[in-house]
């Protein structure tokens, strides 16, 4: 299998289109389209995922694409925007680093992910190595969003994206045993309710959602 | 036989279970120090098998170690490994045994035991390097546990903090040592290692860490500032175990290093750092020895200045293999195991006799004792034969050791090397001075605790111990009569080990029951001067009773001008008869002054002033200011910026784990392209 074959060519299409999504998060200026972004980011996981399935005989990774779908690309979109909604917050994304920059950044994080991956798996199966380059990158570009982006629920976007990037990279590599993802999927869950209740304590005490107004206070309580 | 060691290791570590479980159980102390007892014997035994009746050929795979192929752990038993299990067995088995007699000490410090010895037998039965580092970190920190086991005063606790970072800073070495090795070997087991010997920079980057490492467990001049401290911290057949096994051990690792898995063909200079580190440290912990005040921290100065001598044994071996005099190199290595054997017993006996006297006269402090030869004649006894091989006296086993090691020293100018023979004959001096100056402080400390006045009244009321812990005393004094009267059996046992470190054509350096040097040029015969010393005793003896007129006149004795104690002192006045400060002064004021930073103020008053003088001697270890302060010194000042990183918001922690990941994957491409 390799470049101009239809299982290549449309597995390579599906993590490109997560990277480039992964470069949509990082230029939007609103919140609400970080959010459609992520949740259009999960269905194209969940595609990936499918395809993947078909192509390997792996009736396990349905499932998977199943979970991506119902969790990346409905609830938490779904669970992001009530939280913006309750919070009735401010809509434009509030960024500590220019977007020009970050994008800059980007290109630059990418351009490290495939000098990596690509020399170190020489001589493994080709729709493995491109995957994993095109994982890297966006798991490499939800960490840029996390420290660029000063509003939490930005936070939790980076990280659900970097966590995105993880799944593409599992889902790629023949074998992977379908308890990774579940674990990986619950975990994810978890970090969301934890992050929602965090967001919500950060609001009520400092009626805003910016993660620079908690710096002052580290180390209370002791 | 393999297969015995294993199960002798499984059944301590089941032991240190079964301590957990029993707690405070009454008998839990009896079961624990049993099996630790029966467990030596155990290890004896199979090394004396395997030594005298062939060692087993391949190695014993276990079903644990790292990841990936061809790195299960392995066991084995060469000469080597046999020689010092054996010195291990029998100081664990005085140990176990003195432990059985003496009061219990604190539930706590009972699992740890098995544990410490488990980790020193895994350690010299290892034949990967990850077994053995195991092994070594097992001992280190079961070893910590003891020593901290009386946390409740403070000195204790620092004893037991320093000790951590000296086993810490010994691993932080012998990892990097061992990984050197690895990476040109290609894998962990010996043979591997030992088909790849290193060159160039890594060779010399191997000696380095392998000597600051060992050479931190051991106690070599200047690492060696955990010893007086946490010798006199942990309980007494704990500190025996210490300073008789642990540290042999390390010293295992630094021969098994440097003169096993580094080849054969490593140059002759590599001999000269391991001859001045040992002379220097033979020396400082002999001259140490005659200034300190109490028992044991006398005694951890010196096993310093003992384990100093057999890394210049070590030191010689390497040289001398290096210019191929191969009957030389097995001078000194037969010099370096017999002592470290003859050490290893002497030294538990002498720890155990400290911690008999603490028991019996309620002290360490040589101040607070005096005249207990009345009181405890069997200790004394012990302490009399432990002291004279100490202060390498013939015909104990001490002096069987050091002859030899003083042999090999002279004969240090075969190496054609102009710069070799200089160092030879300085290091020569030291050890000759280092072995004087341990005579003085073992007469020293004999005479502070057993001879003289008593200097307390708790040193009056001393009893002698109870039979077992009299039984494990005298144990390890008959074994040092023993190894004295009969060095050559104990080398001829050695060949196996000699044949590891010199080569293997090398032949023990004895002759029958002599000891022999160079090409037959000088022999000892310890029995001849055992004979003669006897024949000489009993002509005197016998002409006393020929010359005398029969009736036995008992007066009073001469006492050396003291005036006799008025009926208000029993004791007599304390200033009147030589304290430890006293005996140290001349020492003290010869060298102490430009090695040990010895200071003396003497404050007199102004006449008719009717508050009383005041003298004061101290003396500080070099190694504190000059080594540890400085280091305290940087660790403060790390500390200190590694705290700026608190102040970091969340994006800049973020951001700073996120640029190591960025620059870690840089440096992969890097590494791949390149």
């Amino acid at each position: 299998m390799s470049f101009g074959q239809l299982p290549y060519d449309v597995a390579h299409l599906f993590g490109g289109a997560m990277l480039l999504l992964s470069f949509m998060l990082l230029y939007q200026r609103r919140v609400t389209a970080v959010i459609n972004g992520l949740a259009i980011q999960g269905a194209i996981l969940a595609c990936a995922a499918g395809w993947q399935g078909w192509v390997q005989g792996a009736p396990q990774l349905y499932l998977t694409a199943l979970i991506a779908l119902a969790a990346k690309a409905v609830l938490i979109p779904l669970a992001l925007r009530v939280l913006i909604r309750r919070l009735a917050m401010d809509r434009t994304v509030d960024t500590a680093m220019g977007i020009g920059p970050s994008l800059i950044a980007g290109v630059a994080l990418v351009a490290l992910a495939i000098l990596v991956v690509l020399p170190i798996t020489a001589g493994v199966r080709a729709i493995a190595r491109e995957d994993l380059a095109l994982a890297l990158s966006v798991v490499l570009l939800g960490m840029l969003m996390m420290i660029t982006r000063r509003n939490a629920i930005l936070q939790v976007v980076g990280l659900m994206s970097m966590e995105n990037g993880l799944i593409l990279a599992a889902v790629g590599v023949a074998g992977m045993p379908l308890v990774v993802e579940l674990s990986t999927a619950a975990l994810v869950m978890v970090v969301l309710v934890v992050a929602g209740v965090f967001v919500f304590q950060i609001r009520e005490r400092f009626d805003s959602v910016d993660v620079s107004l908690l710096d002052p206070h580290r180390g209370e309580g002791r | 036989m393999l297969t015995g060691l294993l199960l002798c290791i499984l059944l301590l570590g089941l032991l240190a279970l079964a301590a957990v479980g029993l707690g405070r159980h009454p008998l839990a102390g009896r079961v624990v120090h049993g099996g630790c007892l029966a467990i030596s014997l155990g290890f004896a035994g199979l090394a004396l098998a395997g030594l005298g009746l062939g060692l087993p050929e391949a190695p014993l795979a276990l079903p644990i170690g790292l990841p990936g192929a061809g790195a299960a752990s392995l066991l084995a038993l060469d000469g080597l490994s046999a020689w010092f299990l054996l010195l291990l067995g029998v100081t664990g088995a005085c140990a176990s045994l003195y432990a059985l007699g003496a009061p219990a000490g604190p539930p706590r410090s009972l699992p740890p035991f098995p544990l410490f010895l488990a980790g020193m037998a895994i350690c010299l039965a290892a034949a990967d390097a990850f077994t053995l580092l195991l092994g070594f970190e097992l001992m280190s920190l079961a070893s910590w546990a003891l020593v901290a086991a009386d946390h409740a005063e403070a000195e204790n606790r620092a004893a037991a903090r320093r000790y951590l970072m000296f086993a810490a800073l010994a691993g932080a070495c012998l990892v990097p040592a061992f990984g050197l090795l690895a990476a040109g070997a290609g894998g962990l087991d010996f043979t591997a290692l030992r088909a790849a010997p290193p060159e160039g920079w890594r060779a010399a980057a191997v000696l380095a860490l392998a000597l600051a490492g060992a050479g931190a467990k051991a106690g070599l001049v200047p690492l060696h500032a955990w010893l007086p401290l946490a010798h006199p911290a942990a309980p007494s057949h704990v500190s025996a175990l210490m300073s008789g096994a642990m540290t042999k051990v390390a010293l295992y690792v630094l021969a098994r290093l440097l003169l096993d898995l580094c080849g054969p063909l490593q140059p002759a200079w590599w001999g000269v750092p391991l001859l001045a580190a040992g002379a220097c440290s033979a020396l400082f912990g002999a001259l140490r020895a005659n200034m300190e005040g109490d028992t044991k921290v006398l005694l951890a100065c010196s096993t310093i200045e003992n384990i100093g001598f057999i890394t210049v044994a070590l030191g010689l071996v390497l040289a001398f293999r290096g210019a191929d005099l191969g009957p030389l190199a097995a001078l000194a290595a037969g010099a370096a195991l017999l002592h470290a054997l003859n050490h290893g017993v002497f030294k538990t006996l002498l720890f155990l006799v400290a911690g008999a006297v603490a028991h019996g006269a309620g002290s360490r402090k040589l101040d607070r004792l005096g005249g207990l030869i009345h009181a405890m004649p069997v200790t004394a006894l012990a302490a009399l034969v432990g002291m004279a091989a100490a202060a390498s006296l013939p015909p104990l086993s001490g002096f069987a050791s050091e002859w030899l090691l003083l042999e090999a020293l002279l004969a240090g100018w075969r190496v054609g090397d102009i710069g070799f023979q200089v160092v030879a004959a300085a290091a020569t001096a030291l050890v000759a001075m280092a072995a004087a100056l341990a005579a003085a402080a073992m007469l020293r400390c004999f005479g502070l605790v057993f001879l003289g006045r008593i200097r307390s009244p708790r040193a009056a009321g001393a009893e002698e111990v109870p039979r077992l812990e009299r039984l494990s005393l005298l144990l390890p004094a008959g074994l040092t009569v023993l190894l004295g009267l009969f060095p050559a059996a104990m080398l001829g046992l050695a060949a196996p080990a000699i044949a590891v470190l010199a080569g293997p054509a090398a032949l023990p350096p004895a002759r029958g029951l002599a000891l022999t040097a160079g090409e037959g040029a000088s022999t000892y015969l310890p029995l001849a001067v055992a004979g003669l010393l006897v024949a000489s005793l009993v002509t005197v003896w016998f002409l006393v009773r020929r010359r005398s007129t029969g009736a036995t006149l008992r007066g009073p004795v001469w006492n050396c001008g003291f005036i006799d104690p008025p009926p208000w002192l029993p004791f007599g006045d304390p200033l009147s008869q030589p304290g430890a400060a006293g005996m140290a002064q001349p020492l003290r004021r010869m060298l102490g002054g430009s090695l040990l930073g010895a200071t003396e103020t003497v404050l007199m008053r102004a006449p008719g002033d009717p508050r009383p003088g005041h003298y004061a001697a101290q003396a500080a270890d070099p190694s504190e200011a000059g080594l540890l302060a400085p280091l305290a010194r940087l660790r403060d000042s790390v500390a200190g910026r590694a705290e700026r990183l608190r102040e970091l918001t969340i994006r800049g922690c973020l951001g700073l784990s996120f640029g190591t990941l960025v620059g870690l994957l840089a440096l992969l491409a890097w590494l791949e392209g390149g």
